[in-house]
């Protein structure tokens, strides 16, 4: 299902880029390429999610999304930082932003975390059961359990498989679970998500009819109930 | 100050060197000085003893032996505790008039002169001797007659004269040595910041300056020199990193579009080429980000951003992280971790720091090597150390393992870029920390020093 994206960036490559490649991910983009035009079209339209450059011409990227927040719009905004400028993630998010990517970026991981994020409200309503398919997880009871077996499952597993739940369907890049997972924001030079994952795997896939947590390569991974098994 | 800096500094040993010299030259003049007085005063003596005889000699010839006993009783009345020495005696030696009691029994020396040793003082144990000297002469008629003088006062005036000098050379060199200290403590103490500055230069700070001071002698003019010197080094090497970090800015964008329009080629037609061509798209990306990384981490801007962080609970979570990674390779991972430290930091970074030691020692470790994770307090600062029993790095090898792009030619075969412990030190740089690479004796062990905070609360 596509989505409505809003792009305000200044650089007219980098907008050129990011519309297209949401096009061809079967979403609808528009851009704009200053503040003011940005905000005017968040104001009038209504839009899935908004991604807006921190640094912006006539209108700065921070003072537009508290006005956003000020007349009372929720969408959720990914606000885009250069290299080089001062790392202001936190201010970006206390300033109303949901979620924080520097450029330049690889296009997937921003696709991922703009899917993420428009889906985001659908799964916000509190829960104490998380389920995909047969795999059922209570938040409360922190227990596990699928096709009805319990599924034994360290601290960290449990946050992991949690975060994957929270978005079925959607590919989570290996740089969100870091950040979202072990809150830390930082660069591994290593394949170190993927041992976790594989163990995770390992528990709730393996000895199993079908497997939920699937592999996309060169992004990460996406939890799902394969077609033919919904079938 | 510190005496043993004081004692091998050059400015001293070249003071010393002065003092010795001065103080040779002192003695040999104040020699000269003695020597020639002393001489003098003695010839001049030996001169009045002869040109008294020769008067007496004269009265003799004019007035008899009656008008030469007159005036020697006249002499003696003139000067009677002096120092002149008279006797007259006839051809048997019996006294006729004179101060001593009877001829001395002292054979002359070559040039005729007696060296007496005369009796003063009353007789009996508080008796003394005094040297004198004089000369005998044969009057006509048979009379013998003897013209001497009493040395002593010559004798005490040469041992102060000797006494004076002495002093004198002692207070030259006292002074010279004073002299010296005071000289060479000042030039010290300005070589001595000169030394800390290159030092802390050396440890990676080109920004710093030697301090300039007013003087403008050797010492100022080569501090200088040296600024000069720093800021030439710090532009070039300014120069090279802004270099290096434009390029990586300017061809991350690119790379970053081919690395999508890859991705798109490969959902299009599925290829082994175009994996590999992403595979290496993503390398590329990796290094750049990492260049840029450091270049953001050292230009200090997060420096502003700094919190207390948990370092007990960021050395948890790298080791969490990284334990089944560590396993999954056959090698084992052991934690010492200290509870309750913390120190004013960037989390992030601090834990980035860490994950590329470990990364690091992951690589270079043997199958089923053994990789050790620490943390503790040393003296007033917090180090956290990664150990390894892989291959090491040579002694020589280890200031240059942290630059960027450097990499020992038995690890080019291993992945990675050559940034991992370049952006190690840069984390460490942005706390003011240290990075220091030791022998693990096999393996190699870096250690992290942190300035120490409060405990975590």
């Amino acid at each position: 299902m596509g989505m409505r994206v809003l792009v305000i960036e200044d650089d007219r490559v980098t907008l050129d880029f990011i519309v297209q490649g949401l096009t061809e991910s079967g979403h609808v983009a528009d851009g704009a390429d200053n503040g003011k035009d940005g905000l005017f079209r968040a104001l009038e339209e209504l839009y899935d999610v908004i991604i807006v450059d921190r640094m912006l011409p006539g209108l700065d990227g921070l003072a537009l999304i508290q006005t956003l927040r000020a007349e009372g719009k929720t969408i959720p905004i990914l606000i885009l930082s250069a290299l080089g400028e001062v790392d202001h993630r936190v201010e970006g998010l206390r300033k109303g932003g949901d979620d924080y990517l520097v450029k330049p970026f690889a296009f997937s991981e921003l696709l991922a975390r703009v899917e993420v994020l428009a889906r985001r409200r659908e799964s916000e309503s509190p829960q104490s059961t998380l389920s995909v398919g047969d795999l059922k997880l209570d938040l409360l009871a922190r227990v596990v359990t699928r096709a009805g077996r319990p599924i034994t499952l360290q601290p960290r597993e449990f946050r992991l498989l949690e975060h994957l739940m929270r978005h079925p369907g959607q590919v989570v890049t290996r740089t969100m679970l870091l950040e979202k997972v072990w809150d830390y924001h930082f660069d591994p030079q290593t394949n170190v998500i993927d041992v976790h994952v594989s163990r995770l795997r390992s528990k709730i896939d393996k000895s199993f009819d079908y497997p939920l947590i699937h592999t996309v390569r060169g992004v990460g991974y996406v939890l799902r109930v394969p077609e033919e098994a919904s079938a | 100050m510190y005496p043993k800096k004081l004692l091998r500094s050059t400015a001293l040993r070249l003071a010393f060197g002065y003092v010795a010299l001065f103080g040779i030259s002192a003695l040999v003049l104040l020699a000269f000085i003695y020597w020639s007085t002393a001489s003098y005063m003695e010839q001049q003596s030996d001169e009045t003893i002869e040109a008294e005889i020769v008067g007496l000699d004269e009265s003799y010839r004019l007035t008899g032996l009656n008008g030469l006993r007159t005036t020697i009783l006249q002499r003696l009345g003139r000067r009677p505790a002096g120092s002149s020495i008279y006797l007259l005696t006839d051809g048997r030696y019996a006294k006729i008039a004179g101060n001593l009691d009877r001829w001395p029994a002292v054979e002359p020396d070559e040039d005729g002169w007696l060296n007496l040793e005369l009796n003063v003082g009353s007789p009996g144990p508080e008796a003394s001797t005094h040297p004198a000297r004089a000369k005998p002469f044969l009057l006509p008629g048979d009379f013998h007659l003897l013209v001497g003088r009493d040395l002593y006062e010559l004798r005490v005036f040469r041992t102060r004269l000797v006494r004076t000098l002495g002093w004198g050379l002692a207070l030259t060199v006292a002074l010279a040595l004073a002299g010296a200290f005071v000289v060479s403590r000042s030039r010290l103490r300005r070589i001595g910041a000169i030394n800390d500055v290159m030092g802390e230069v050396m440890a990676g700070d080109l920004s710093r300056r030697v301090p300039a001071g007013s003087t403008s002698d050797d010492i100022g003019e080569l501090s200088t020199k040296l600024n000069g010197m720093l800021s030439e080094l710090e532009k070039l090497v300014e120069g090279v990193r802004r270099v290096s970090d434009n390029i990586a800015h300017d061809l991350k964008t690119p790379l970053a579009r081919l690395k999508t329009r890859l991705e798109r080629l490969r959902q299009t037609s599925p290829d082994a080429e175009v994996d590999k061509a992403i595979e290496e798209a993503d390398r590329l990306l990796a290094t750049f980000g990492a260049l840029l990384r450091i270049a953001r981490i050292e230009s200090g801007e997060r420096r502003a951003a700094f919190q207390n962080v948990d370092l007990t609970a960021v050395i948890d979570d790298v080791a969490e992280l990284y334990a089944p990674l560590i396993e999954e390779w056959g090698k084992k991972l052991v934690l010492h971790n200290a509870p309750g430290i913390a120190v004013p930091g960037d989390r992030d970074m601090l834990f980035q720091a860490v994950a590329n030691l470990l990364d690091n020692a992951l690589k270079h470790t043997p199958p089923e090597g053994r990789i050790e994770l620490s943390l503790g307090r040393a003296n007033a600062h917090v180090e956290i150390a990664v150990a390894d029993d892989g291959p090491g790095v040579p002694a020589a090898e280890r200031e240059n393992v942290l630059a960027r792009f450097y990499r020992l030619d038995q690890s080019r075969t291993t992945p990675g870029s050559g940034l991992g412990l370049s952006l190690v030190a840069a984390v460490l740089g942005l706390h003011h920390g240290e990075v220091v690479l030791t022998d693990n004796a096999p393996g190699l062990r870096v250690v992290l020093t942190l300035g120490y905070s409060a405990a975590a609360s």
